[in-house]
């Protein structure tokens, strides 16, 4: 591999914690009238993106520009991936115009890191398929740390659909670096036992009061519906057993944060209440994901 | 008449337990005897060979009875000429053709094409199997008859298997009498659709969908119910789940004419052991868990598993060249099988040498039904010559395959092949 984000589960704490660190630095500065650097100046961003995205794609061009660096945003459809060109053909002709670094999002798992083979461009994986989605982690981290002193030691239940979940995985391998215990709730065919020996201090329930029990953040994913390919839950069960309603954060430490990777579908995994009451930091996130992309984009940049 | 002396050799003959340095004398494509000190016959004309084989073991002509050859229809990724040679220079001397081809060998047509093209054109000898269904599609039976006169040794719907029950068992019924035994490549559509790994803690760390063990183990069940309801010859192509070895065992035991084979992917690797999203290791039975790979070489060591075949699965690098759930399935390996059986069964003491020359001879052949796998006087004259200590690394790059789809690039091996010998002629020795 050379240089890039391809994922969570190989990246050092440390190396983590410094991203989080430059990331509060760049947020200091979104208040401000005039919000752009020259620090990547001259430096060309390709974002890539073979799957819809509004907010990471959007978050990732606003992180380059205000660094100062170029970005270009390429979509599929209507690219030559859509005359039938293959994904590495796409790659070395992309990494041909000397960009320094692609961002990429791609419904398969593994497809950058797959890429990364043949590549010297240095990718950052903006999501891949249902395996990791690493700024995604690393921005809800951030979120977290603007709320709590520290991630050790917190109870962070995640819930939904954890089996086809990118960001699942990716917040369980760094929550799990951090000493934060994670629960993982949701229905029995969307989680798969294995995800329990995944990383230390997983544990894994069905049952969603259980899992919201004293925890400090509550974590509610997106039903992937794209992803699942069958009916694996009856949908009109989902809500009425996972999805989150006022009354259930009262189980929760008081003041627990209720996160959502977005984009949410009110009524489906969580009530209107919840989405807009003062525990949400949905927007936050949101916010911070562009700090954080903005910490990545550098390292990766100046590294490669 | 042309003749060719293997002198000095270690002769191993699972058929006729001979083990013992002896020569072999071959005359006009069969053996004419087997003994010390054998010389060149009086009264012989034509052309007269003789092969030096000291300090090696002279074993019957391997038989893989499981690889695509690609040909018809996909000449770009295998041919039945370029897939003779890789198995030549894999020390196999025989090799059955799956019916995956386009068009399907699914009659009797494209059956004798592939005879043909194979007499002119490979190396070594080429048994094709026919397909179970018109066009593998599991609905109709396929012309079994007619495909059994033109050259069949089996019938399959290798890579397709036919879910439907009551078509299965037609197919059994049908194949028993005309004696031909049904390969199944045993996989419950239902359960393994869009998986492209084994399902375990590797494919949900991946992100990657799964194939259960159970998908293998429905099917396994269902056709040994089966093949006990139509006392048909029924063969498990490349078993990889305990279940279904413990399900082969316990039909057997029953008495049931029930067989199986493993590949060496299956007993060489686990699923851990891919490197991730590499195309090379994605391939249907998947690899499976470790305590699957015990069982697996359990099975080969106490005879439930008689036979190792390669599924040499070809495939051009383009098609390979993608994202890990949109590449098909399926490895080369024809030429790995001998090295990868001596590492991992032989060497470690797992089965003896006898054995393993069983697996490749014997085995397959008293599945098919075949003369072939056995070096006596009148047994047509192939042989395998091969070095159990043989220090070699695979370069893939040098494969006589079209297609370079293998996990096992650079790998290095003890015990390899140095010299094919088809119906008395060298079609392939190591240089």
């Amino acid at each position: 591999m050379r240089g890039g984000l391809l994922g969570i589960e190989e990246m050092s704490r440390e190396n983590i914690q410094a991203i989080l660190d430059r990331a509060r630095d760049f947020q200091q500065h979104a208040g401000e009238p005039v919000k752009n650097f020259d620090i990547l100046r001259g430096k060309m961003v390709v974002n890539l993106f073979f799957e819809s995205s509004t907010r990471t794609r959007t978050s990732f061009e606003i992180a380059a520009k205000r660094l100062g660096a170029d970005a270009v945003s390429i979509t599929a459809s209507g690219s030559s991936v859509s005359k039938g060109e293959s994904l590495v053909d796409t790659l070395n002709t992309l990494g041909a115009m000397r960009p320094n670094a692609i961002v990429m999002r791609h419904a398969a798992s593994g497809a950058p890191h797959f890429l990364s083979r043949y590549l010297p461009t240095p990718i950052i994986n903006a999501g891949d398929g249902t395996h990791e989605h690493p700024t995604q982690a690393l921005l809800d981290a951030r979120t977290i740390l603007d709320h709590r002193p520290t991630l050790e030691g917190l109870r962070v239940a995640i819930i939904g659909d954890i089996a086809h979940s990118r960001v699942a995985r990716s917040n369980m391998y760094l929550l799990s670096k951090f000493g934060a215990r994670v629960v993982l709730c949701g229905p029995p065919t969307l989680l798969p036992r294995e995800l329990g020996s995944l990383t230390p201090g997983v544990t894994l329930t069905y049952d969603m009061r259980e899992a919201i029990a004293g925890a400090d953040v509550i974590m509610m994913l997106r039903v992937q519906l794209e992803r699942q390919h069958e009916t694996p839950f009856p949908p009109n069960e989902y809500f009425p057993f996972y999805g989150l309603r006022l009354d259930h954060t009262t189980l929760a430490k008081p003041g627990a944060l209720v996160m959502h990777p977005g984009p949410i579908n009110r009524g489906r995994e969580l009530s209107s209440e919840v989405a807009d009451s003062r525990q949400s930091v949905i927007l936050n996130q949101v916010e911070n994901g562009v700090a954080v992309r903005m910490a990545v984009l550098e390292k990766v940049l100046n590294e490669a | 008449m042309s003749s060719l002396l293997i002198k000095n050799g270690r002769v191993m003959d699972p058929a006729s337990c001979r083990d013992g340095v002896a020569d072999v004398l071959i005359v006009d494509g069969r053996v004419a005897a087997v003994g010390a000190n054998l010389e060149k016959p009086t009264g012989l004309d034509g052309a007269f060979t003789v092969h030096d084989a000291t300090g090696q073991i002279v074993a019957p002509g391997f038989i893989d009875m499981h690889v695509h050859l690609r040909e018809p229809g996909q000449e770009h990724a295998e041919s039945i000429e370029s897939g003779g040679r890789a198995a030549a220079a894999g020390g196999f001397t025989s090799v059955c053709c799956m019916p995956n081809t386009l068009p399907v060998n699914d009659n009797a047509t494209v059956t004798s094409y592939i005879i043909e093209r194979a007499r002119h054109h490979s190396p070594v000898r080429v048994f094709p199997i026919g397909a179970i269904t018109k066009g593998s599609a599991g609905e109709e039976l396929a012309s079994i008859g007619a495909m059994k006169r033109a050259g069949i040794v089996a019938i399959s719907d290798d890579g397709r298997p036919v879910m439907n029950s009551r078509v299965m068992r037609r197919a059994m019924e049908l194949a028993a009498g005309w004696n031909l035994p049904v390969i199944d490549h045993c996989e419950d559509l239902n359960l393994s659709a869009g998986g492209d790994m084994h399902e375990g803690l590797t494919s949900v760390r991946r992100g990657l969908r799964g194939i259960p063990s159970a998908s293998e183990d429905v099917m396994v069940a269902r056709d040994i119910l089966l093949a006990e309801v139509t006392g048909a010859r029924y063969h498990v192509a490349h078993i990889s789940t305990t279940n279904a070895v413990r399900m082969v065992a316990y039909a057997r035991a029953k008495g049931l004419k029930v067989s199986c084979e493993v590949t060496p992917h299956h007993f060489a690797l686990a699923e851990e052991d891919a490197e991730p999203y590499d195309s090379n290791y994605k391939m249907r039975p998947p690899l499976r868990g470790r305590r699957d790979l015990g069982t697996v070489m359990d099975g080969l060591a106490d005879g439930t598993i008689e036979v190792i075949a390669t599924d040499h699965a070809p495939h051009a690098g383009s098609d390979k060249m993608q994202e890990f759930e949109r590449c098909p399935f399926g490895i080369t390996g024809l030429e790995t099988a001998i090295g990868l059986s001596m590492d991992l069964l032989v060497h470690p003491g797992r089965i003896d040498l006898m054995k393993l020359i069983a697996l490749f001879t014997t085995g397959p052949a008293r599945v098919l039904g075949l003369e072939h796998g056995r070096l006596a006087p009148n047994a047509p004259g192939d042989v395998t010559i091969f070095n159990p200590d043989l220090d070699w690394t695979y370069d893939v790059n040098k494969t006589l395959s079209k297609s370079k789809n293998s996990p096992f690039h650079g790998r290095a091996f003890r015990g390899g092949p140095v010299a094919t010998i088809v119906g008395g002629a060298a079609v392939w020795t190591r240089t």
